[in-house]
């Protein structure tokens, strides 16, 4: 069996901001890490493995210092790494992004099982890993709360919805998004480290995959364009309450009254 | 082709024009030429702030013809019971204003089985068009055969723009089917326009809601968006003026690999979405058994407590009653944050509550900046004494 296991880099923090007068973003030079959210699909991967042996496979698309999330997949136990970078994948929206990590797949696949985080901490959209299977014509499930049966040609599983939770029953090929929680993550093994140092990484760059031509890929393929960015409005009408804790207390009491909150 | 083209004989300050990608995107290359590198997010800050070195070159062939696309097509979505997701309704009532903008009908889709109910529901909430895909198979969220539904429709009838609740199953149906037409698609916007090119004007977080980007799909149809639940207003019942069109599915666009082994209602629980009025928890609570008091202010203000992430980290309180990106978006009549700091991921969360307070013993905590009503103090001595004034107000009537 071979699991493909999808990762980000992403910013070490999402406490960017505008600068409201020039209009720049301020970095806080704080250094990139893995997407949180894909230590759970590593984890779900890895203890498959340990169920049946499956190989691991980590792809990760980005400029090329996104090699740090790959060697860190391997300090957890991933047996082999794949990273798409060319200048011409920049830019990429969703529909983009899905396309160049299918291409990936196509080239270093098949795979019988592709798990995806719930969606990334930088650009929040959750569809990359639908998007992804959609390219590559096999059935889909976000959500995923638990495996629950592993079977030679199947998997059971359960998908978290609000108000409830549905089990699932899909054949290989398939992909699935995993929810925070579905296993704790274990930490990286220094003894790993030590192990995979030397490992080799696929590189892919544009010229590798089955599609060479770049209007199809980055900001030429992309659908949507970002027409601008602009920090987040905050309210500037507000009322401060004076005096000591007991006053305000009351002052608020008698201002929730009055707004018909006590009724 | 579309790209950023970078004219070297206008940069004075290299480093400046470096730094000012802030995805690290600009850099030089082995001859010491600036470029654009595969860091490109396509912010275009760039392009604004370089005073001309940088210029967006666009060359790329005219996309389709806007014209033959028309309408504004909302996905509604069926819970496992049968009932309609209230989300679907709310965008029926944004839909209608986007639609009147460019004089497009506004148009349902309806996915599931024994739909009578939720078909008549839509018209009741302005649907000028409802087109329903009533089957057995699809009694149950099945990525193939929904997405072959909705592809089905916009092949039949070729909507601008589909609008799709931000829930699991449409987080999941929407970008499927916008991958399938090689389309634009906005996930989570928080506000929605239309514009007389009846291009969608998308506006969303990114960056855990630290920064807000406008989107378009300038060359692509349909314009594919999905928003959350309680971001738009619930819209009025009216009297039921549209068209139910039937639509149906051949066998094999009915089939699914995926099996539906059992479909399991969760312990009924009052979501924090639901609420009129939230209590919050925030790390300024100290101790868990401190919960309590603010569950006692709850429950005077006829609502719910709710809380930080780490708070639900901490294993205080259950995940469902947590607010923000990570969590869950909230949208009461009043909300009373206690200890709470107010991290933007939190505040994305809350911040179209109609009523917002903040009690923090810091100042400078960026949850003021978001609240309506401010209280600078000690939750330990506001939140018993505002306690206690309540309950003397409520005997006192």
């Amino acid at each position: 069996m071979k699991i493909l296991v999808c990762i980000k880099q992403v910013p070490g923090t999402t406490q960017v901001e505008i600068d409201e007068t020039t209009g720049t973003l301020k970095r806080d030079g704080v250094p990139a890490k893995m997407n949180p959210f894909d230590l759970y699909a590593l984890e779900t991967a890895l203890r498959i493995k340990k169920e049946t042996g499956a190989e691991v496979t980590a792809l990760t698309m980005g400029p090329p210092q996104c090699e740090k999330v790959v060697r860190e997949a391997f300090m957890m136990g991933v047996d082999r790494g794949v990273i798409l970078s060319d200048r011409a994948f920049g830019g990429a929206d969703v529909l983009m992004t899905s396309f160049t990590l299918a291409e990936g797949v196509r080239k270093t696949g098949p795979y019988d099982l592709i798990i995806c985080g719930k969606q990334t901490t930088d650009g929040d959209t959750a569809q990359v890993g639908a998007e992804m299977a959609e390219w590559l014509g096999i059935p889909h499930v976000v959500n995923v709360k638990s495996i629950d049966r592993l079977e030679a040609d199947a998997i059971s599983l359960t998908v978290d919805l609000p108000d409830y939770e549905m089990a699932e029953r899909i054949p290989y090929p398939c992909l699935m998004t995993v929810e925070k929680g579905i296993f704790e993550p274990r930490l990286p093994s220094y003894r790993l480290k030590c192990a995979t140092a030397d490992r080799e990484i696929t590189w892919l760059a544009l010229g590798d995959l089955g599609d060479k031509d770049p209007k199809h890929y980055g900001l030429n393929g992309s659908p949507t364009q970002v027409k601008r960015i602009f920090p987040p409005e905050s309210h500037v009408e507000h009322v401060m309450l004076e005096g000591d804790d007991r006053e305000k207390a009351a002052k608020l009491a008698d201002l929730l009254e009055e707004r018909k909150f006590l009724q | 082709m579309s790209y950023i083209k970078v004219h070297q004989d206008k940069i004075a300050d290299r480093e400046a024009a470096k730094a000012l990608c802030p995805f690290g995107a600009i850099a030089e290359n082995a001859e010491g030429v600036l470029e654009i590198g595969a860091g490109c997010r396509m912010c275009r800050l760039c392009i604004r702030k370089g005073g001309g070195a940088f210029e967006f070159v666009d060359d790329s062939a005219p996309g389709v013809d806007k014209s033959k696309w028309r309408g504004v097509a909302v996905v509604t979505e069926l819970l496992p019971d049968g009932d309609l997701h209230p989300v679907g309704l709310e965008l029926l009532g944004k839909a209608r204003e986007l639609a009147a903008k460019i004089d497009h009908p506004v148009m349902a889709v309806v996915i599931g089985s024994g739909t009578d109910a939720v078909v008549d529901k839509v018209l009741a909430y302005g649907a000028d068009e409802v087109h329903v895909y009533d089957d057995p198979a699809l009694a149950h969220f099945r990525i193939e055969p929904y997405a072959n539904a909705l592809s089905d429709f916009i092949e039949a009838v070729h909507p601008s723009s589909v609008l799709v609740g931000g829930t699991v199953n449409g987080r999941s149906l929407a970008p499927r089917v916008a991958a399938r037409f090689r389309t634009g698609l906005t996930a989570d916007c928080t506000v929605l326009d239309m514009s007389p090119t009846t291009d969608l004007d998308q506006i969303r977080p990114a960056y855990g809601g630290n920064i807000m980007a406008h989107i378009n799909t300038p060359r692509h149809r349909p314009q594919f968006a999905t928003v959350r639940y309680k971001i738009f207003a619930m819209p009025k019942k009216g009297a039921p003026h549209g068209k139910v069109v039937r639509h149906a599915l051949s066998a094999d666009r009915l089939a699914s690999l995926v099996e539906v082994l059992e479909a399991r209602r969760k312990p009924v629980e009052k979501g924090i979405e639901e609420a009129e009025a939230l209590v919050v928890c925030g790390r300024g609570v100290k101790k868990p058994e401190d919960v309590e008091m603010l569950r006692e202010l709850a429950a005077l203000l006829g609502g719910e407590v709710a809380s930080t992430r780490a708070v639900v980290e901490a294993g205080w309180m259950d995940a469902k009653r947590q607010i923000g990106l990570s969590g869950r978006t909230v949208k009461p009549k009043l909300i009373v944050t206690c200890g709470v700091s107010g991290a933007i991921q939190f505040v994305a969360g809350m911040n179209n509550s109609e009523t917002i307070v903040a009690i923090n013993t810091d100042p400078k905590a960026s949850i003021f900046k978001v609240a309506h009503v401010g209280v600078v103090g000690d939750l330990y001595t506001v939140v018993p004494e505002l306690i206690a004034r309540i309950k003397a107000k409520k005997e006192a009537k």
